[in-house]
């Protein structure tokens, strides 16, 4: 499949989702563009409502309609426009050319049919392979996530795996037609911190084996710190800073940011005796229904001065490719 | 002011057993099999591990929601493990749990405020009148308004709901809190929030605190002696600094390797040391080092003898036959 190298695999612009809820029109989505290029991790951040996900299931064509719906913007991968398709052609694209991974994978895993024959559904729906074609693929993919005795795995059912293996089982049944772009959303939270590291490995690996993009969604800035090339922090809907993952996390530029990467105890090898209290994001996450006219965070910011209350920072740039939406963007001593 | 230290003595939780109807046994599973510590009153001690490391157990039969196999949980000078019915009952007022799911572990259909006024009302614990105030009280203390009360469950958001599970816990003034992953479901800057907020409680209560977490940066935050297990076993103790600055057991360091932090980068995370995979069922344990099997240094000797939790150093106990 031949790729323009100028052109980004995945490109969203003004991408504008609205829900319509009994208290009013929300607006999950407000103008969020991103771009990922072929081989490269993406990682979005933010707590939960901030639309990190309904970014994710915008991209796969999955935004529950009614009530949502995808108002403005465009979608496209590979130069090749997917708002708007039918149900159809969505269809061909989902789990052929963008795989997903969810965050829970004994939920997400159908328990009444087998893994094997769950990862070989795939390849026989996109690839018209013969049963028994398919499922040699699926016990290849079994044995490429590193599942030991992938032949006689397959046959188990999900219930039979722990919660490591049945993620890797995810990630094979989402890798199974090699797609180019892989969605993972929150892979590792329902898993501990030793499965959290083999998974992380295991989708380094797969990446610069294959070659796909991956769309990381996380609330943890320590998985963005290992995993992804590029981040994009979330707030209420909107991409507050955006950025390659060595400067936003060196030099945050948006307060929200700062919070973020200050508000987690972070493990560090060598404790001090005091303890200092953690530095807090004081208050939560507003209700979208009614943002007002200033900027979303700023009722939560320490550094919020008069405009904050009263115009909408836009997404500047603020150093070389680092972006953010800040009327005082600045670095802190972080 | 009397002893109101947790003293664990060689705790055993064992699940299953006995006889079936069909011919042979069933197995047994060893949850929690062997553990010992001592919470000096006012301080936090945490528990770390995987899941099914027997964290949660250890916490329940402290709680006594689940039956003691063997061994003695003694707080002050109340030997909690030997309690029965109505003693136990009215010795629940001296220890008390939060729970890690705050959405199923608040009862939908009651408002907030009798919730937290629920635990004074079966135990018997003051007058009608006195109760109603001390729910008020609990309410700022917890940083909720008191009006709030009167709100259902849903109504409020998750790091408000530990708010409440936190006054809940609070009301009858125990001496002992057990926290169950109470900060694992909330999002990072709701976490931040509840953590301050019970260090800030334990210094005006002089509140102890046995803390499980599965998650290192906050534990090293907010313990002051910190067990890890593995497979219902404790395998390293020390205080904070010490375990962090110099842990010992092989479990410990991968554990620690596997924590990513902001301060890794891509490129340095392939030279360290991973664990294969997944811990060995607790059903039919090696009578050896349980960790052998996942260990990069085991050796014929890991894999015949039982490793003995020794202290090696002042306060830090280690169970592994290469720690010294």
């Amino acid at each position: 499949m031949p790729t323009d190298a100028t052109q980004p695999l995945l490109s969203v612009k003004d991408l504008v989702v609205d829900f319509k809820t009994r208290a009013g029109n929300a607006r999950v989505l407000d103008h969020v563009s991103l771009e990922l290029s072929a081989g490269k991790i993406l990682g979005i951040v933010g707590e939960s409502g901030c639309g990190k996900s309904m970014t994710a299931l915008s991209i796969m064509g999955l935004v529950p309609n009614p009530p949502g719906k995808i108002t403005s913007g465009s979608i496209s991968l590979d130069g090749k426009e997917l708002t708007g398709l039918d149900e159809e052609t969505l269809c061909d694209i989902r789990g052929s050319e963008i795989g997903m991974i969810f965050q829970e994978p004994m939920t997400s895993l159908n328990p009444v049919f087998t893994v094997g024959e769950q990862i070989a559904e795939s390849v026989r729906v996109h690839e018209n392979a013969s049963a028994q074609a398919a499922m040699s693929r699926a016990v290849e993919m079994l044995k490429a996530v590193d599942i030991p005795e992938p032949d006689i795995r397959a046959r188990a059912y999900p219930h039979q795996l722990s919660g490591g293996m049945r993620q890797r089982v995810m990630i094979a049944m989402a890798l199974a037609c090699r797609p180019r772009l892989l969605i993972a959303d929150e892979p590792t939270t329902a898993l501990d911190a030793t499965v959290q590291a083999q998974i992380f490995d295991l989708l380094q690996e797969l990446q610069q084996e294959t070659g796909t993009a991956i769309v990381l969604i996380t609330h943890d800035m320590g998985a963005i710190a290992e995993l992804a090339d590029d981040v994009a922090v979330m707030y209420a809907g909107r991409i507050v800073e955006k950025g390659p993952v060595s400067d936003v996390l060196s030099r945050p530029c948006h307060p929200y940011t700062q919070g973020l990467i200050t508000c987690v105890p972070h493990l560090v090898p060598d404790p001090p005796l005091q303890r200092e209290a953690l530095r807090e994001i004081p208050g939560m996450v507003p209700a979208l229904t009614n943002l007002g006219s200033g900027c979303a965070f700023e009722p939560r910011c320490e550094k919020a001065f008069a405009k904050c209350k009263t115009a909408k920072p836009e997404l500047i740039q603020i150093a070389d490719s680092q972006l953010g939406a800040c009327w005082a963007p600045g670095s802190d001593n972080t | 002011m009397s002893n109101k230290n947790l003293v664990v003595s060689d705790l055993k939780v064992h699940f299953g057993g006995g006889k079936k109807i069909l011919p042979g046994k069933k197995p047994t599973v060893h949850a929690v099999d062997g553990v010992s510590f001592t919470i000096p009153a006012g301080k936090t001690f945490g528990v770390v591990g995987e899941s099914g490391s027997g964290k949660t157990t250890t916490a329940l039969a402290i709680m006594r929601l689940v039956d003691i196999t063997a061994g003695t949980v003694t707080l002050g000078d109340t030997e909690i493990s030997a309690l029965e019915k109505d003693e136990l009952r009215a010795a629940r007022s001296r220890f008390q749990i939060i729970f890690q799911d705050p959405y199923s572990s608040l009862d939908p259909r009651k408002r907030a405020g009798e919730i937290v006024r629920q635990p004074l009302d079966l135990m018997s614990i003051g007058t009608p009148a006195e109760r109603a105030e001390a729910v008020s009280e609990l309410f700022t203390q917890v940083g909720l308004r008191p009006e709030q009360q009167h709100l259902f469950p849903h109504q409020f958001s998750g790091g408000q709901r530990q708010r409440i599970g936190l006054a809940r816990a609070l009301s009858t003034r125990p001496d002992l809190i057990v926290c169950d992953e109470p900060v694992s479901a909330l999002d990072v800057a709701i976490q931040a929030q509840i953590l301050n907020l019970m260090s800030n409680l334990q210094q005006e209560l002089g509140l102890t605190y046995l803390f499980i977490s599965h998650d290192l940066g906050v534990v090293q935050h907010i313990c002051d002696e910190i067990a890890v297990m593995y497979l219902g076993q404790i395998v390293e103790q020390a205080d904070r600094v010490t375990l962090f600055k110099n842990p010992k057991h092989p479990y410990t360091k991968a554990l620690l390797e596997a924590v990513p932090t902001v301060h890794n980068n891509k490129r340095n995370r392939s030279e360290r040391v991973r664990l294969v995979g997944d811990p060995p069922s607790p059903i039919n344990l090696p009578k050896a080092c349980r960790f052998a099997s996942r260990c990069p240094r085991a050796e014929a000797r890991c894999h015949q003898e039982i490793p003995p939790l020794e202290e090696n150093e002042a306060g830090h106990k280690v169970a592994c036959f290469f720690s010294h």
